[in-house]
């Protein structure tokens, strides 16, 4: 014998019951400022030499409390705080309305090359043609998937399009004459946002009930329409994930009544190159790049959300946008002209999701975003169907679009919740699908898995989903009741927070000092 | 004494010319944990249903409204620094604000108890 | 196609698990006639390579700032980021994370939420921040409505020194109702908004540094807001001033926003940036967008979460305090890293940095025959006014590849007095060499 004569012990070894698998590489972080102090810092600048004569007297005199860090010590903070994050690229999302999909790397690489990233937004228009151009092309493929008359690239995220959009319904009605309109229409299944932003512009909101099916009835909005209506906000496809059958008809009374339609699109990508809303009447609809077009979610931001226009609205469309000049060069409008309503946010909006979602849209083309909206039904579908036997659809009788919603009527008094069910979902690495919501089911589960995941993961997700179904039914409730058990935390106290809100950091004798 | 109760799952407890009022246990139990609590300021003329106070859990808020028309005669102080009492003991501790009743026979259009059991149910 | 993992045979197979023939036949609750019918007029799928070379040659056609001396600002500043924030951003957890909604599986988002709002809280000397708003224009916008929920007042001042595109916000938001006055542009740093206060008065919003870079006093505005029961909402579009300028809180600020772009993130032409929203703790129900806050957890573990959300859309509906449903999330990340690496001795000599190479910059204007500077006191951004208009001076210098400030007239059109006015600003990046440059060129044009 020779070389290396002795072993080391290789095999499994005796299992421990100290901490859940993955503990170790999952440290926890404590604070930035448990970790730093005010002297650290990973930037080397010179000490400039300052005379305060300009500074006018407001010069600080309070010392400034910020923790600093070495780059080795932030990168070390930031990647395992990361690590206590799940993420699309590590795992699925099934988030019903949200539309989790991967985010290409193309995207952001292209958002960061110099002649997009390092751009003033003042710069003379002379030395951003290009970039105008990236704003003209964003148009032409939102019009040309929406058959719509104009668009405005602005709004920094879903809601604020929506509150873009229903301005521009207002001022429609105030340029007829017709400021009394006062009412605005929202099933009872619309997202939160759509009554806030109703309320939010002076309406008063009037809910239309869901059929049986989960579908809006023509016949309900028919008698809620009057002469005081403005608009109806609908979703479409739903959020019980419907397509809406009644949806021409419904923009047909309401255009008769003198209202106007507004499309929440946050469901685009069911149909985007596949139905065209403007086809289906719509006035104005916001499309959540974030969403739809693959721009990253950012652990919740920032968004985008541009709002495509009928015709009758195009003309409120706000500051600023792009226009051709005569020469062929983009010019950018930036003050109000016409009727166009007066800017919505600073400078020309989010720029570097514009860049991104156009990137996608080019990758995919028009035939890769039609296919990619049929995978995400069918995905759906799939999901439905192999779910069906042990887990209760809300809508069985028609097909899904890109989401399926299920209700808590599979576990009925098994003591086992719909969030027990979720938070279950985590220890077997499934991010929860969107609960309780839309509300007209009990105990909501609403699951959209894009189409981005393959037939693989959805069969994992599947199987877990029934395996969960059936340790529900068998009474199995400590698998819920504690769930989840191998997470970085166990369930948070939510009430703790919001009774006594401690929302920024204090060392603990600061905080004792100040509860005596 | 009387108590009744609305169909909102306020009660009034009447005793003279006082109203005390809050909501019922089977309210605070669909709320959940109470975090917060908005009162209507002392001195305010309430008209019966008109919105006096808000009660929010984590995930719920609700809106109280005025069970009879008076005028606010003093809050739940101690509410402010523990809203889990409307959870603890919502027809004693827990109480929101008091009135003094303008209308008594405004009483007559809410439930007893009996009849507000059978509408919890 | 790269995105789309589906294979035809595993398409078919999940069909036929569903039970139908195609995939066209899940659209059936879709009328035939609106399901198009051939593929829109749209280009095809596209290689990698050649969307890289579409895109590279719209980028090609830009000027970016880093091409030559560059000297604008006006609410968009051009600053170093360190290599390591826009590395670390780009990490799958934090690019690709969804809302932390569920807590459990984002406490790296939420811990960072809270130390972001601490660190919000302590630049602007206020005692709570929220986790970001969409930018300060928005942030604005959001504070003049929780002012006036605050107070159950409606009149509002805008000062003349607010940048032009928040005035435009706020007036949007507000729909230009009769209570909100807006004060005509004030070049040279004064305006009579103290005179116009009265018991009518939710807010006053006052900038500073101005839209023309001239310092503020915020203690002043905040006496005689105060003094009526109304409150003051100070601006702050260059978030490095705070650095070395006293915090809007210890001056008595009410509600502070902040455009964060300048810590963490590049100019992107206008977005996507980041507001910043701090407050007293006495006003939080007030206030607008997400809440972290810190908890336990079921074995008494500390932990974060998104907390008081009875305030937003989700719950309230059309009782929420705004309709908001996102925040700035990945570039309130790239803020927190960046002054994280700084520190308070990285802020403080960064901020000094800037006031450094302003004044130089001032300094050097001031030699040219035909330039005035208007500033007595200013952080990194002045403005001058020039003998003819800026606007054409500007496109002069544009085509000699010298970007050299915003002409005041892109902002305020249709008013003579700003017309011949120039904003330039300097940063840590402004060498003396570009000074020379711009000074160069100006004396030129201007000859």
């Amino acid at each position: 014998m020779s070389m290396n004569t002795r072993g080391r012990p290789t095999g499994a070894g005796t299992p421990s019951t100290l901490a859940a698998n993955g503990a170790a590489l999952l440290p926890d972080e404590p604070l930035l400022f448990e970790i730093g102090d005010t002297e650290h810092s990973g930037v080397d600048l010179p000490d400039a030499e300052i005379s305060t004569a300009r500074l006018g007297g407001f010069e600080r005199t309070a010392p400034l409390d910020l923790a600093g860090l070495t780059e080795p010590e932030a990168m070390r903070h930031y990647v395992r705080l990361s690590r206590l994050n799940h993420s699309i690229d590590a795992g699925f999302y099934p988030l019903g309305s949200c539309t989790m999909k991967h985010n290409p790397r193309l995207n952001e690489k292209m958002a960061r090359l110099p002649g997009f990233a390092d751009l003033h937004p003042l710069q003379p228009k002379s030395t951003v043609q290009g970039a105008l151009a990236v704003m003209e092309e964003l148009s032409h493929w939102l019009l040309t998937l929406t058959n719509t008359s104009a668009v405005a690239l602005t709004p920094k995220a879903g809601a604020h399009g929506e509150l873009l959009g229903m301005m521009t319904i207002k001022a429609a009605q105030e340029a007829r004459g017709e400021a009394h309109r006062k009412i605005v229409l929202v099933p009872e299944s619309a997202h939160g946002t759509n009554p806030a932003t109703a309320a939010f512009l002076g309406y008063s909101v009037k809910a239309i009930p869901a059929r049986e099916d989960g579908t809006v009835d023509v016949a309900a909005v028919r008698e809620a329409l009057s002469p005081d209506v403005a608009a109806i906000m609908l979703t479409n496809p739903n959020t019980c994930g419907l397509f809406e059958p009644d949806v021409v008809a419904i923009a047909e009374a309401v255009h008769n009544a003198g209202a106007f339609f507004y499309c929440d699109g946050a469901n685009f990508n069911a149909i985007m190159g596949v139905v065209r809303p403007g086809d289906l009447g719509i006035d104005a609809m916001h499309i959540n790049l974030h969403k739809t077009f693959s721009t990253p979610h950012g652990g919740g931001g920032p968004g985008a959300g541009p709002v495509v226009l009928s015709e009758a609205l195009a003309p409120f469309a706000p500051v600023p946008f792009v226009r051709r000049n005569a020469d062929g060069s983009l010019d950018l409008v930036e003050h109000a002209e016409a009727q166009s309503l007066e800017r919505i946010t600073a400078f020309q909006g989010q720029m570097g999701m514009y860049v991104r979602a156009l990137t996608y849209m080019l990758s995919h083309g028009g035939d890769g975003l039609a296919q990619a909206a049929k995978d995400a039904v069918l995905n759906a579908n799939y999901i439905k169907a192999r779910l069906a036997d042990v887990v209760t659809v809300s809508f069985p009788d028609h097909h899904a679009m890109h989401e399926v919603l299920f209700d808590d009527r599979f576990f009925e008094s098994t003591g086992v919740s719909t969030l027990d069910f979720a938070k279950a979902l985590i220890d077997e690495g499934f991010h929860p699908m969107t609960m309780y919501f839309p509300l007209v089911v009990h105990g909501a589960m609403l699951v959209e898995p894009t189409e981005s995941e393959s037939k693989q993961t959805l069969d994992a997700f599947c199987d877990v989903m029934r395996d969960l179904a059936n340790d529900a039914r068998d009474g199995n409730t400590e698998r819920f009741s504690g769930a989840p058990y191998t997470a970085p935390r166990r369930r948070l106290d939510e009430t703790r927070a919001a009774r006594q809100p401690i929302l920024t950091w204090e060392p603990d004798d600061a905080r004792a000092q100040a509860a005596e | 004494m009387t108590t009744k109760f609305t169909e909102d799952h306020e009660y009034v407890t009447v005793d003279g010319d006082t109203g005390t009022v809050g909501i019922t246990v089977f309210a605070q139990d669909q709320l959940g944990d109470v975090v917060f609590v908005e009162l209507p300021e002392v001195g305010r003329e309430l008209s019966k249903g008109d919105e006096a106070a808000v009660v929010e859990s984590v995930k719920a808020a609700s809106e109280i409204y005025a069970p009879l028309s008076g005028t606010v005669t003093e809050v739940n102080a101690a509410l402010s620094g523990e809203p889990g009492l409307i959870n603890q003991d919502p027809a004693g501790a827990g109480w929101l604000f008091k009135l003094t009743v303008r209308d008594h026979a405004e009483l007559e259009t809410l439930m007893d108890e009996a009849a507000y059991a059978e509408h919890a149910k | 196609m790269r995105y789309l993992p589906h294979s035809e045979a595993e398409r078919a197979e999940m069909l036929g698990v569903i039970g139908v023939d195609s995939i066209e036949a899940l659209f059936g609750a879709v009328p035939e006639d609106l399901v198009a019918k051939r593929p829109l007029e749209l280009p095809p799928h596209s290689p990698e390579y050649l969307v890289e070379a579409h895109m590279r040659q719209l980028a090609g056609r830009n000027h970016a700032a880093g091409d030559g001396p560059f000297f604008l600002g006006a609410g968009a500043y051009r600053h170093h980021v360190p290599a390591s924030v826009d590395h670390l951003i780009q990490r799958s957890e934090w690019l690709t994370a969804y809302t932390p909604y569920q807590p459990e599986i984002s406490q790296g988002t939420l811990q960072m939420l809270f130390e972001f709002q601490t660190q919000v809280a302590r630049i602007t000397g206020m005692e709570v921040a929220n986790a970001s708003l969409y930018d300060g224009s928005t942030g604005t916008a959001e504070a003049v409505l929780m002012a006036r929920r605050l107070t159950r007042r409606s009149k509002v001042l805008l000062s003349g020194g607010l940048h032009p595109h928040y005035r435009d916000v706020v007036r949007g938001y507000l729909r230009d109702d009769d209570d909100l006055v807006c004060l005509s542009a004030s070049p040279s740093g004064q305006g009579d908004l103290l005179d116009r206060i009265d018991e009518d008065t939710a807010a006053i919003v006052v900038q500073t540094p101005d839209f023309y870079g001239h310092l503020r006093d915020l203690k002043r505005a905040a006496e005689a807001v105060h003094a009526v029961g109304g409150l003051l909402i100070a601006v702050v579009t260059e978030v490095v001033s705070l650095g070395v300028l006293e915090a809007p809180g210890a001056l008595g600020a009410d509600i502070v926003v902040c455009e964060g772009q300048s810590i963490g993130n590049a100019l992107n032409f206008g977005g996507p940036y980041v507001g910043l929203m701090a407050t007293r703790q006495k006003f939080i129900r007030q206030m607008p967008g997400r809440i972290c806050g810190e908890t336990v957890d079921a074995q008494g573990k500390r932990g974060y979460v998104l907390t008081l959300s009875t305030r937003e859309q989700h719950i309230r509906r059309e009782k929420a305090t705004s309709n908001i449903c996102t925040n700035s999330g990945l570039c309130a990340l790239a803020f927190s890293i960046h002054l994280s690496l700084l520190g308070a001795a990285g802020f403080t000599r960064l901020a000094r940095l800037n006031h450094a190479r302003a004044c130089a910059l001032a300094d050097a204007l001031e030699q040219i025959d035909g330039v005035e500077l208007l500033n007595k006191t200013f952080f990194n951004e002045m403005t001058i006014r020039l003998d003819r208009p800026a606007s054409g001076v500007v496109d002069a210098l544009a085509q000699r590849g010298i970007l050299a400030g915003v002409p005041a007239s892109r902002l305020v059109p249709d008013d003579d007095q700003v017309n011949n006015l120039l904003i330039l600003a300097a940063t840590e990046l402004t060498s003396d060499a570009d000074i020379e440059a711009l000074c160069a060129a100006l004396k030129e044009t201007l000859a």
